[in-house]
């Protein structure tokens, strides 16, 4: 049995806004529920806007106004024990960031300090993340990890602007990874990258995840990059996970008919013939339809679609939806 | 045939550093192509191969340091910004770049209407600017009033796109257009290309690291590596039989969307930017599987393969290949 490293329940995060005296909420996250396993990549991947970051935000624990977390929970398993983050004080938190799960947020390559040396930044890091060893045998430690991930030695001494996307985005890892996390969430890691450069990322972060042993929590909009490296995907529709399954039924079976049109519209070499994308636009997280949030791009829209949401059923034991059409495994009950 | 655009021999350097330890990077090197009305031209290539220079400088956002640059069969003269009035339009890398966080993105589209005077009253502007906000799977109602940090990278991007439309332009640069955007909505923005190109007759310029859209969306195709065009030809040839080393290896590194054909071997990373800039020969026999002595002495000539260009020496005369 694979042991879970992370759980959310009923997990709520909306956008509280306050625009000229008018209330409006934008419901990023929304009753989203996710097992995640000791030592697997769990993709991620849904259309712009449809919460995606905004999850990573609530699974990394950095919720800052105007995002709440309004019901539900994120559990760490720690040690075999759960804690629920958010009952947890700063200090707490602290401490188990870096230690216990990192947090590469989008676009996080372009936040190194441009003025200082990238060593003086992992310097000025292990200073304040790391207690109780010396600094020098520390930073021995972070120069061996560097080696180990196979970067040059070289870059210790070079400032950010003087990297390329690629090596600054690769330098972001290793040092979000340098203590060792038992989970890494990665937002778009691979965004703008080229491909061989995107590669070289992707398959660092997989060194790294075989070396650790951890698990890694990946959103990206690539679904090559998934059918490449997860093990299982999560579909995120309207701020809710609506189907989940190994990697291999997304792409051969999906059941989702949000995921259908996702899977058909890729691109494929070899073959020119037109593509059609999702009809219709995303709904407005801050005015959903009601019923499934699908239904008004549902090409098999049936009547109760539009007026009650559909539950969250396992068709399979490893194969998770929320739809109308999908019945559940052997007709039970969840 | 007909040339919408032209660029030859255009070459770009920057001077980076102190007077005494002045470093130059060609960001391009004699780099030649056209794009013919109606169609879709990709260049493609890894980060920092001269794309988004060749771009500005079609777009007069940068001067050439040599080359020439002929639009509708005129010779730039001198650098002016020539996007907006030659119908070039252009959308850019990073949305949150193009639109000011303190002004609510509609004031862009009422400006680009009023400075060109494409509608007469508010409510045909309104209507205009939904059309073209329907287009790329948007609507008024959801962006009237909105500050650029209320959307997504992806929302924003095709916001960018919107806009661009406005003018109605013959020619578009789009520079990573999708990058931000998720994969279906990337199909929505290149089928718009596609039927902004068969409906009216739009070029576009398309820069992209996604090979698969290229392939889908494009007509012709440029492969740059460290400011070179290496290879050149139609996406049906470059992309399916690659015959440039280089383009063999992007080919091979492209993520398909199937699990069941996973990258197979590791890329190997470590040479940095600079010194590929600064070598001489071909810029790629520090990688190449191919590498030959001649490689490493003398740049290899652009040589005609069945159609295609290609910058190598394997393909050079007296050299098997
Ligand atoms: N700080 C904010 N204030 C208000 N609304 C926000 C904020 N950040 C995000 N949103 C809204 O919340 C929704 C979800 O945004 P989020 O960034 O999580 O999407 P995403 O799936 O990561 O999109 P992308 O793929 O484009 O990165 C969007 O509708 C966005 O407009
Ligand atoms: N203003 C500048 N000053 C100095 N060097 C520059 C300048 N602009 C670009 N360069 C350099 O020129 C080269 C080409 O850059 P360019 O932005 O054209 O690449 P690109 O192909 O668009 O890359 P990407 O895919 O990352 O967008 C790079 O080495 C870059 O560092
Ligand atoms: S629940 Fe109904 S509307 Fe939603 S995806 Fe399934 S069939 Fe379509
Ligand atoms: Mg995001
Ligand atoms: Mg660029």
């Amino acid at each position: 049995m694979d042991k879970i490293i992370l759980t959310t329940r009923q997990l709520k995060a909306f956008y509280l806004l306050d625009i000229h005296g008018r209330q409006k909420v934008v419901k990023a996250v929304n009753e989203v529920e996710l097992e995640i396993l000791e030592n697997e990549i769990y993709g991620i991947a849904g259309e712009s806007g449809c919460g995606k970051s905004t999850l990573l935000k609530t699974l990394a624990a950095v919720v800052e106004p105007p995002l709440r977390q309004l019901e539900g929970k994120v559990i760490y398993h720690i040690n075999g024990e759960e804690v629920d983050v958010s009952t947890l004080g700063d200090e707490e938190m602290r401490r188990l960031r870096w230690e216990f799960v990192s947090y590469v947020p989008q676009g996080s390559m372009n936040v190194l300090n441009p003025v200082v040396k990238l060593k003086d930044t992992y310097h000025d890091f292990i200073s304040s993340h790391v207690k109780g060893k010396s600094q020098e045998e520390t930073f021995r430690m972070a120069k061996a990890y560097i080696a180990e991930l196979g970067l040059p030695a070289e870059i210790m001494g070079a400032y950010p602007h003087q990297l390329s996307g690629g090596m600054r985005q690769r330098v972001t890892i290793a040092l979000a990874t340098l203590l060792r996390p038992k989970i890494i969430i990665a937002d778009e890691p691979t965004t703008a990258l080229d491909v061989i450069v995107q590669r070289g990322v992707m398959q660092l972060l997989k060194d790294i995840q075989q070396k650790l042993q951890n698990t890694i929590i990946l959103v990206t909009h690539d679904m090559g990059v998934h059918a490449n490296v997860a093990d299982r995907i999560g579909i995120m529709y309207a701020g809710k996970i609506v189907e989940e399954a190994p990697t291999e039924k997304i792409f051969s079976q999906p059941l989702h008919p949000y995921t259908q049109f996702l899977i058909n519209s890729l691109p494929k070499f070899g073959d020119k013939t037109p593509r059609q994308s999702v009809p219709g636009s995303p709904p407005s997280l801050a005015d959903l339809p009601t019923g499934c949030p699908f239904h008004p791009r549902c090409p098999q829209v049936l009547d109760i679609c539009k007026e009650q949401m559909p539950a969250y059923i396992a068709a399979a034991a490893d194969h998770k939806v929320a739809c109308w059409l999908v019945e559940e495994e052997n007709g039970q009950a969840a | 045939m007909d040339k919408l655009l032209e660029v030859k021999n255009l070459t770009k350097v920057f001077s980076l550093g102190s007077i005494s330890s002045r470093i130059r990077i060609t960001a391009t090197d004699d780099v030649s192509f056209y794009i013919k009305p109606a169609e879709i031209f990709t260049l493609a290539g890894e980060s920092g191969c001269g794309k988004t220079t060749t771009a500005k400088m079609i777009l007069g956002f940068e001067e050439p340091t040599a080359g020439a640059i002929i639009h509708k069969g005129k010779l730039r003269t001198k650098k002016e910004k020539v996007w907006f009035t030659e119908g070039i339009q252009a959308i850019f890398q990073d949305p949150f770049g193009t639109f000011n966080p303190l002004r609510t993105v509609d004031r862009y589209f009422f400006e680009t209407i009023q400075n060109f005077k494409l509608a007469g009253n508010k409510k045909t502007a309104v209507e205009l600017i939904d059309r073209k906000l329907k287009a790329v799977g948007l609507s008024y109602e959801e962006f009237a009033g909105k500050y650029p940090n209320e959307f997504s990278g992806g929302q924003l991007q095709r916001i960018s796109i919107a806009r661009s439309l406005l003018t109605d332009p013959t020619l578009l640069i789009a520079d990573e257009p999708v990058s931000m955007v998720d994969a279906s909505l990337r199909m929505s923005i290149v089928n718009l290309f596609k039927k902004l190109k068969e409906e009216f007759g739009m070029s576009v310029l398309y820069i992209t690291h996604d090979l698969a859209t290229a392939y889908y969306v494009s007509d012709r195709i440029a492969i740059m590596f460290r400011g070179n065009i290496v290879e050149m030809g139609t996406v049906e040839q470059v992309l399916m039989q690659p015959r440039h080393p280089y383009t063999q290896m992007l080919r091979d590194s492209i993520p398909e969307a199937d699990p069941r054909r996973r990258w197979r071997g590791r890329v190997n990373l470590n040479e940095t930017e600079r010194e590929e800039y600064l070598k001489q020969g071909c810029r790629y026999a520090g990688r190449c599987p191919l590498v030959m002595d001649v490689c490493r002495q003398e740049v290899p000539a652009d040589i005609q393969v069945d159609n295609v260009l290609v910058k190598c020496h394997n393909y050079s005369e007296g050299v098997i290949a």
